[in-house]
């Protein structure tokens, strides 16, 4: 059986950053299991610009960005495993592992899972009709063009008006194909707004808002849908369908943390995030497990889960030397009105200053955010613009809180 | 010339292939779908019927009684997924008791083993069962299978023995010649003495060729939610409502892949190949669910689905022979599939009235086991993996299917030709993800194993294309 | 008054712009210099994949090494259509070299050992 302090779980980039996170912190002994036959994740098939602005102030593609902490995991000697997979996390912290060269045991003082997430599918979303082939999530048609270098259709709607959804609407038209809309159920876009802009304006596809898939038509192959506008409580309205004659519906309905591992092991998991329940230093309802990046939350910027993977290396180095990292005194931190959630649940005291990541549920302008103790005000903060599709993050002082309840919440002015 | 052309491979052209294929016999089996067991057969319940349900002297209830004995023997020597994990139609108040009672009845006449349990006995059995039940009737021997493997196993194993599978090959008639038939199909015509016809919703078009008295199967159709297996975990039994008029009514089931099916509705529809779902009939499913549970994990739903079953006015299976040497299979909705081996075994019989069989030498019965590597100890895992390095690399994350155990699918006889082929026989595309991650990797290798362009490869049937063109296709200079 | 959705970081001001390219709504400069681009010369990289021969990938993964004119997007799509790549390539290996005349490069944006 092979022993290693920490075992990281996935070698896209927020594995990466938290082996170097672990390593710059003094930690040596370090393993990272990545399952693809390179470092990177899932950013090897985001070729498109935009990431690193956050870190490095440039417009890196998604293999450059990956290819810069890979090089930083490489430079540091930090020893990976690809083409490996871990079927199964114990509670004793073994791991099975199964790559070409056989099936065996790994154990570790401390594991770090950052598995990434996986977008939700057809199923998921219960649309009606046929089922035809030509009905695919974003992310997989982007694996097709980008790694493989096929086209999966020529006439193309997207469903869901998310970053992969639009980015793909773009990279479709640019490769000749013809987008003819995106459909977005809720009344306002679930992707950034620079991506509205450089991936549908640019190109003058049109993006429905409140509106839905209905129908699903076709024997073998997709060959028409039939789109409908729906009411806020996303029922159909009547007579406002539109059909269009298409090979391909692209699905970008969402992204959900990946953990079948830490759910196998009786892990907690958190019912909005779909990723596990976390602390203040990302370590999960079994001790010695963390979680970081969209294994944890899904990220609308890498450069977020970098910064997050860096974080969570760094504490656990610390778990490591110092067999534990559990302070006395903590306050919960709940999601009040029109927070959709918070990360992490619960803030130690005697850290001083709280750090908490949120999303909104949905839009506002001109609003503020109210931090809520024992149900006095201790901080409110001014937002100009808050939008679901992008993560917020707000510090405060706690160190004069007592144990308790923090709520926050957000208050149209 | 052909012995016997066997039209339809479903459950019971396959189980029907296999029983033959022990015999000194030429047969080929023609199906018009692109894999075997890809209409019923793979859209249903996936249930092994006790066989207390049907009315008494019916063929139903002989052959459901009799196939649902003959499982073990057969899941046993083809390796398929197969579990007795016992039914309970739940009573929630006197009428429904009533039903039970009368449910009683018919399975003592259809001598099959069932006891009426109260309450307690029930909760203690399925802790998940709704809080409103009364009452239950508990069916020990009720079985769930995996019907995609079941009809894969019976035609790799009917074809290890010498049987010839056409696929993708549509019948368009039948000729009756000098005790002899002509089959003409959109690729070819073949001559064979005896024609086995197990076309399912299309049985009364082949019937119809050669009978004057015509015969009309209608399709109904069964719409159907499916769960993602789950940690905490749901039902252990399938539980059913009393049934009425419409059919068994929507049943809530594991299956053997550790998933549950929520479903079907009953509704007779227009067009045979309509497998669409709709919101309003789904909705009512999961409202006549809730008459069995009081909790359906929904946010488990990883697929809605539909499958049509061949409906005969008479409301029983139609085996027969209507004119000599051409048989009919048809109208086998449920329980057909609990009935298939029993089915089987009776259509061997009236061919043996038809023709001499004699039993071939080297017949084999079993099939050689899938590798199932979930099931393995580590060490079995790594001794696997030595030997054959591609079952350590594992392509579907979901399910945690290796490369290895593909490539088998691929190469066994009736072996994976579609995406759809390899999910519906070692199940990467069936978890969570749906083939959102590994349908790449599976197109790929079913590209390399076949020596075909990934551009070639279908989810299923002709048509069903998932790759369009090349990105960057023609008149590329080299840099 | 122009209206525009800022695209230069994932913030994405709402900014006005008017005749006399004076700029509102931006949290910082180059929100300001982004909108008078926007309406004057409005600019995007470009990035796609070039066919490519090695033991590992099929495409190789290009850009623009500056924003190029928005009008010439689908220009440069046909000229990347007409190569093809050896391997082995590094990130940031220049692939087209002053594309349609515009001074800009087309690069690499992934290493390719073999």
């Amino acid at each position: 059986m092979l022993n290693y302090d920490l075992v990281i779980i996935g070698g896209g980039s927020a594995g990466i950053a938290s082996a170097i996170g672990a390593y710059d912190n003094g930690l040596r002994s370090i393993l990272v299991l990545e399952k693809e036959a390179y470092l990177g994740g899932i950013l090897n098939q985001c070729i498109h610009n935009g990431f690193g602005l956050h870190l490095f102030n440039e417009e890196l593609s998604g293999p450059e960005y990956a290819e810069r902490f890979a090089n930083e995991l490489i430079k540091r000697n930090i020893e990976y495993r690809l083409e490996t997979m871990v079927l199964k996390i114990n509670k004793d912290l073994t791991m099975v592992c199964s790559s070409v060269n056989g099936c065996e045991i790994i154990k570790a003082k401390a594991i770090i899972c950052a598995t990434g997430c996986t977008e939700r599918t057809r199923g998921a979303i219960a649309t009606q009709g046929d089922r035809p082939s030509g009905v695919m999530t974003a992310g997989l048609a982007q694996r097709y063009l980008n790694i493989e270098g096929y086209l999966v259709g020529k006439k193309v709607f997207i469903l869901g008006s998310g970053d992969i959804g639009l980015i793909m609407a773009r990279r479709m038209t640019l490769e000749g194909a013809k987008v003819l809309g995106v459909a977005e159920l809720m009344p306002y876009s679930n992707g950034l707004s620079r991506n509205i802009v450089q991936c549908l304006q640019d190109f003058n596809i049109p993006l429905y808002l409140s509106h839905t898939v209905k129908r699903i038509i076709g024997k073998n192959r997709l060959e028409k849908i039939v789109i409908c506008e729906v009411d806020n409580k996303n029922n159909f309205v009547l007579n406002t369908e539109k059909e269009f004659e298409v090979d391909t519906l692209l699905l970008s309905v969402g992204l959900i943390p990946n953990n079948p591992l830490l759910a196998n092991l009786g892990v907690k998991m958190h019912p909005r995030t779909k990723g596990p329940i976390v602390d203040d230093n990302y370590e999960t309802s079994v001790p010695g497990i963390f979680a970081c990046g969209n294994g944890l939350h899904v990220h609308d910027l890498v450069d977020f889960v970098t910064n997050e993977g860096i974080y969570v290396g760094k504490k656990v180095s610390e778990y490591i030397k110092n067999g534990k990292l559990a302070s006395e005194k903590y306050v919960t931190i709940e999601a009040g009105n029109g927070i959709s959630y918070v990360l992490p649940s619960k803030f130690a005291i005697d850290k001083g200053v709280a750090e908490i990541k949120f999303r909104v549920t949905k839009p506002h302008q001109k609003s503020h955010i109210n931090v809520i103790y024992n149900g006095e005000i201790l901080k409110s903060i001014k937002k100009q613009y808050l939008l679901p599709a992008e993560m917020e993050d707000i510090k405060f002082d706690i160190s004069k809180l007592d144990c308790g309840n923090i709520v926050l919440e957000v208050i149209d002015d | 010339m052909y012995d016997i052309i066997i039209i339809g491979a479903g459950v019971n052209g396959a189980c029907i292939a296999r029983n033959l294929s022990k015999y000194q016999l030429n047969v080929l089996v023609i199906e018009k779908n692109g894999d075997v067991g890809d209409g019923t057969s793979c859209a249903n319940s996936a249930i092994i019927h006790a066989g207390y349900d049907p009315h008494p002297g019916t063929l139903k209830a002989e052959l459901n009684v009799l196939g649902n004995q003959m499982y073990d023997e057969l899941c046993k020597d083809l390796d398929v997924e197969f579990e007795r994990n016992g039914a309970l139609t739940i009573a929630t108040n006197e009428e429904e008791m009533q039903g039970l009672y009368h449910l009683l009845e018919n399975a003592k006449a259809n001598n099959v083993k069932v006891e009426l349990i109260d309450k307690e006995k029930l909760f203690e059995l399925e802790p998940h069962v709704t809080k409103k039940a009364i009452g239950a009737l508990y069916a020990p021997t009720s079985g769930i299978i995996n019907p995609f493997e079941l009809c894969v196993a019976l035609m790799e194993n009917a074809m290890d023995n010498g049987v010839q599978l056409n696929l993708n090959e549509k019948v368009i008639e039948v000729i009756s010649e000098n005790n002899t038939y002509l089959v003409k199909t959109d690729c070819g015509e073949y001559k064979c003495k005896m024609v086995i016809n197990c076309a399912g919703l299309f049985g009364d078009e082949i019937q119809n060729f050669v009978c004057d008295e015509k015969v009309e199967i209608l399709p109904r159709k069964g719409e159907y939610y499916l769960l993602d297996h789950f940690v905490d975990g749901f039902v252990k039994h399938t539980l059913f409502s009393v049934p009425s008029s419409k059919g068994k009514g929507v049943l809530v089931s594991p299956t053997t892949s550790g998933d549950y099916l929520v479903g079907p509705s009953s509704d007779f529809i227009e067009d045979k190949e309509d497998i669409s779902t709709n919101k309003d009939v789904l909705d009512n499913v999961l409202k006549e669910a809730y008459r069995l549970v009081d909790n359906v994990p929904m946010q488990h739903l990883i697929r809605e689905f539909a499958g049509i079953r061949a409906y005969h006015k008479s409301n029983d299976f139609i085996i027969n022979e209507p004119t000599a040497g051409f048989i009919n299979v048809i109208g086998m909705q449920s329980p057909g599939l609990s009935s298939a081996p029993a089915v089987a075994l009776k259509v061997e019989n009236m061919i043996m009235k038809n023709l001499e069989l004699k039993i071939r030498d080297n017949y084999i019965k079993t099939r050689r086991p899938l590798y199932r590597l979930k099931n393995k100890s580590i060490e079995e895992r790594d001794k696997l993996i030595k030997e054959n390095p591609l079952l350590g690399r594992i392509i579907c994350r979901c399910e945690q299917i290796s490369e290895g155990e593909i490539v088998d699918a691929i190469h066994r006889n009736c072996g994976a030709r579609t995406i759809k082929g390899v999910k519906k026989r070692v199940r990467p595309g069936y978890g969570k993800c749906q083939g959102g991650y590994c349908q790449t990797l599976v197109l790929k290798i079913l590209a390399r194993e076949l020596n075909k362009d990934m551009k070639d490869i279908n989810f299923k049937n002709k048509g069903s294309y998932i790759l369009c063109e090349e990105s960057k296709g023609e008149k590329n200079v080299k840099l | 008054m122009t209206k525009l959705i800022c695209i230069v970081c994932p913030k994405g001001c709402h900014l006005e712009i008017d005749e006399s390219f004076n700029v509102t709504g931006n949290f910082c400069k180059r929100g300001e210099v982004y909108a008078k681009n926007e309406v004057t010369n409005p600019t995007r990289t470009v990035t796609s994949t070039v066919k490519l021969n090695s033991k590992i990938l099929k495409m190789l993964p290009v850009r623009t090494d500056k924003p190029i004119a928005k009008s010439k997007m689908f220009d440069v799509m046909e000229e990347l259509k007409k190569v093809e790549v050896n391997a082995p390539v590094n990130s940031g290996d220049i692939i087209i070299s002053n594309i349609l005349g515009t001074n800009i490069n087309i690069i690499a944006t992934r290493t390719i050992k073999e």
